[in-house]
């Protein structure tokens, strides 16, 4: 902790710190809040569509537009609130200036001006539910012309405004966040830490920065134009002829949705990769510190790294494949598609062979962020399967918008994502409170939720084939077609309530051990990385972040800033 | 832990740049704490060069600023996309709703308004680096950077206002002839990309206003030349952003 937040009285100290551990821990409860409220919307999502005529609290029996606006929610809280603000800004404040051996970030009245943006941005969405005609509808990808009218759906007049502020808000908070990380990577090592003494989380953070820089910077101009589009009468995004209840639109609307969608995914598919890079990094880490290995590859993991971020920026065309898209063009992002999966599976194989070649060494009995860790691989090599499935047009267009993609997209970002992230606060919980969390508590949260979350997304897979569409608010009704899918859709819901009651097994857990948990002392891991180091200016590296039994004659690990024994 | 007010060796350690530290002249190739040379041996141990602080700040700006690029890039994409979206009718006609806007032929004059202002801003900065000068600043034997530099923040800053307010002008040239924001697909593009700029410019005068107070109220000699030499780059990447984008206007309509 630095001086200055030492010396403040404790309001303040909490309110208007610049402690980089602080705003860390502010952010990751930030994405808590964030996730309970995604959860329980999600939960209401699975209740209706197996019972939409039951009352649900807070909320009476939900029309079908309303079900429409849990969906928008959902995904924009998970994918935002929780899958980029908890690894990319929660993680990497909390640890990043120490594992470079800074003591803070380079800017850090930066940090927390993107905190408070980000917390003001939160706000404003779910500002949303409260406004007449309640949230927006039209999913978190909020394709005009239904996003741009607010004739369009109860949900699109104030609602639609408050999203899309929000989300401008949250883009500047995260572009100040990356230039913030960006600096303090570049200047703040401290002496001895060159670039190939970086620990991977590091690495996952700079290349999740620079993609950061390009994608947000293109969503806000998007949002930019699409305001313009609903308050200046501009159409960059307005079809012609677009008629709404009866009435043809103003003549001169001659925009082009696809626009939009160019924009949207341009930006929509490195944030995929923001919200799992990080999660690689600490994958690569934890492996090494629970089998007591060095990283197998450091290079290779390096390079795949930035391999994913640049691949990444070049797949958005295949989110458009049956929207009309020039088809040379979707062959083109076909291509690139599969060609980010070699990367991805050299990182996998990468953390299989370290798992292999770890078998004698590891820990005994795994700890509960090691369990997170396999959770994630399990999960992203679960999730990462279907993805060239579903990187080829023609399959594309018979799987595209089905419970195939959901399914997909759940298991490889969401549980993976939010696998890893209770990995990250399993493993560093000691740097926020001092202590261990519960290990029992721990293991029975893992285990419950790897079945349910597995129990809830593979039957999705099987909805999909057989050909349910997703943002169906109903499967009974009108048409009967999808009524055989009832039975598995109330598995998948019974299985939804499951996991989100394992969860509460965490909340548990983290009330507990943040004043009962045992003390922890200073390096309760045995790692070698800076963040378990005691603060100390002039903070000097001798060695790579990796060196468990390095050498066999010696001690179990040498931490980075560990003078040579020859010295000592 | 209790509150304590002493000073530890880590506080003085951070703030022994400036007054009572090495002058803010050095031009060593290491001065920068990090980047090119990766062999620590050649770095003094515990200390860092006295432009870390300066090199920190611009990095940061740098990172802003080509975040910022991608911003316009979202946008002439855009530009790009709309212009090349006609279709064939029915009967084989090309039927495309663009139609070229010719820009006011004021915005020359305000091209050249803006080169002017990045001149006499980046006479502000060399004066603020001129080394004679700074030492005897640093020495505190009065303030000459600080004197010759601001009659030349404040042209940069009239200059700014002359070119928004010739902004201003091409807008109600363009809605005189009946051309607004809403009118067609090109004016939607010419008035949002002048529009997005202009508030950068605003921006941008409002810290050129912030540099001249500061380069008064601030005590580091140090710090007066992070706070214009930040203000320089950005201004200097507004014009060039600008003289893309009028070409792109002018051009390639």
């Amino acid at each position: 902790m630095s001086l200055e937040v030492q010396t403040q009285t404790a309001p303040r100290r909490w309110l208007f710190t610049t402690d980089h551990r602080s705003i860390g821990i502010a952010y990751l409860l930030l994405s808590l809040v964030a996730v309970a409220v995604g959860t329980v919307l999600s939960i209401f999502m699975r209740i209706h569509i197996i019972a939409p005529d039951l009352k649900l609290p807070f909320w009476g029996v939900v029309p079908p537009e309303g079900y429409l606006a849990l969906v928008t929610m959902h995904g924009t809280l998970m994918v935002f609130f929780v899958l980029t603000t908890g690894p990319v800004n929660g993680l990497a404040s909390l640890v990043l200036p120490a594992q470079i051996g800074a003591r803070q970030m380079a800017l850090p009245l930066l940090n927390a001006i993107g905190l408070w943006l980000t917390a003001l941005s939160l706000a404003v969405l779910l500002s949303a539910f409260f406004v007449p005609g309640g949230a927006p509808i039209s999913g978190w990808t909020n394709y005009p012309p239904l996003s741009a009218l607010a004739a369009a759906g109860p949900g699109q007049a104030t609602g639609m405004d408050l999203w899309l502020v929000s989300i401008g808000i949250f883009c500047f908070a995260s572009i100040l966040n990356a230039i913030n990380q960006l600096t303090t990577m570049i200047s703040k090592r401290c002496a001895g830490m060159t670039w190939m003494r970086l620990p991977l989380t590091v690495w996952a953070w700079l290349v999740t920065a620079i993609l950061i820089l390009f994608a947000f910077s293109i969503l806000l101009a998007a949002v930019v134009m699409l305001l313009s589009d609903r308050h200046l009468a501009t159409s960059f995004f307005v079809p012609p002829g677009e008629v709404i209840n009866g009435a043809l639109l103003a003549p001169h609307a001659n925009g082009s949705p696809m626009l939009w969608l160019h924009l949207f995914w341009f930006f929509g598919h490195p944030e995929v990769y923001i919200a799992i890079l990080p999660a690689m990094g600490l994958t690569s880490s934890l492996l090494a510190n629970f089998t007591r290995r060095p990283v197998l590859g450091y290079r290779f993991m390096v390079a795949t790294t930035m391999a994913i971020g640049f691949f990444g920026l070049l797949v958005w065309g295949h989110h458009m494949f049956v929207s009309g898209m020039n088809p040379y063009a979707g062959t083109a992002f076909a291509l690139t598609t599969m060609a980010i999966a070699v990367p991805s599976s050299g990182k996998v194989l990468g953390w299989l062979g370290q798992l292999l070649l770890g078998r004698n060494s590891r820990v005994h009995p795994l700890p509960t962020p090691m369990l997170f860790t396999l959770g994630f691989l399990s999960f992203f090599i679960a999730g990462g399967l279907t993805g060239p499935i579903l990187a080829q047009p023609v399959l594309d267009a018979y799987l595209h918008n089905t419970y195939f993609v959901v399914a997909h997209f759940h298991l490889v970002m969401a549980m993976a994502g939010v696998f890893s992230l209770f990995a990250a606060v399993y493993y560093w919980f000691p740097l926020m409170t001092g202590r261990l969390m519960n290990e029992t508590l721990g293991k029975w949260h893992f285990w419950l939720s790897l079945i349910g979350a597995y129990a809830t997304f593979l039957p999705m897979h099987l909805a999909g084939l057989a050909g349910q569409p997703r943002h169906y608010a109903q499967l009974t009704g009108s048409t009967s077609s999808l009524g055989s899918l009832l039975p598995l859709q109330t598995g998948i819901t019974h299985s939804a309530l499951f996991l989100a009651t394992a969860q509460l097994l965490f909340l548990i857990n983290l009330a507990w051990s943040a004043r009962r948990g045992r003390l922890a002392g200073t390096n309760p891991w045995q790692a070698t990385t800076l963040e378990w180091m005691p603060d100390k200016a002039g903070m000097r590296v001798f060695r790579g972040p990796y060196e468990y039994r390095f050498r066999t004659n010696l001690v179990d690990f040498v931490p980075q800033c560990a003078e040579e024994p020859e010295q000592e | 832990m209790p509150a304590t007010f002493t000073r530890t060796p880590a506080e003085i350690d951070r703030k022994d740049t400036g007054i009572g530290g090495k002058p803010p002249v050095d031009r060593r190739p290491t001065g920068g704490g990090g980047g090119g040379d990766d062999n620590w041996d050649n770095h003094p141990r515990g200390r860092r060069g006295p432009r870390e602080l300066l090199t920190r700040y611009r990095l940061g700006l740098f990172f802003a600023l080509a975040g910022d690029l991608m911003f316009f890039i979202a946008l002439v994409s855009a530009f790009f996309v709309r212009q090349n979206a006609g279709h064939f009718d029915p009967r084989d006609n090309y039927v495309s709703d663009w139609h070229p806007l010719a820009v006011p032929p004021i915005l020359w004059i305000n091209t050249a308004i803006l080169l002017l202002s990045s001149l006499s801003i980046e006479v502000a900065r060399q004066h603020l680096f001129h080394e004679v000068d700074v030492m005897e600043e640093w020495l505190g034997l009065g303030r000459p950077a600080v004197r010759r530099a601001s009659p030349w923040l404040i042209a940069t800053a009239i200059l700014g206002a002359l070119f928004l307010a010739g902004q201003w002008i091409a807008w109600q040239q363009l809605s005189s002839q009946g051309l607004f924001f809403a009118t067609n697909q090109n004016s939607h593009f010419f008035y949002l990309i002048t529009a997005t700029h202009g508030i950068h410019l605003i921006l941008g005068i409002i810290a050129l206003t912030i540099a001249l107070c500061a380069l008064f109220l601030l005590r580091r000699v140090e710090m007066r030349q992070i706070v214009v030499d930040c203000t320089a780059w950005y201004w200097h990447t507004m014009g060039l952003f600008w003289i893309f984008l009028f070409v792109l206007l002018t051009c390639f309509q």
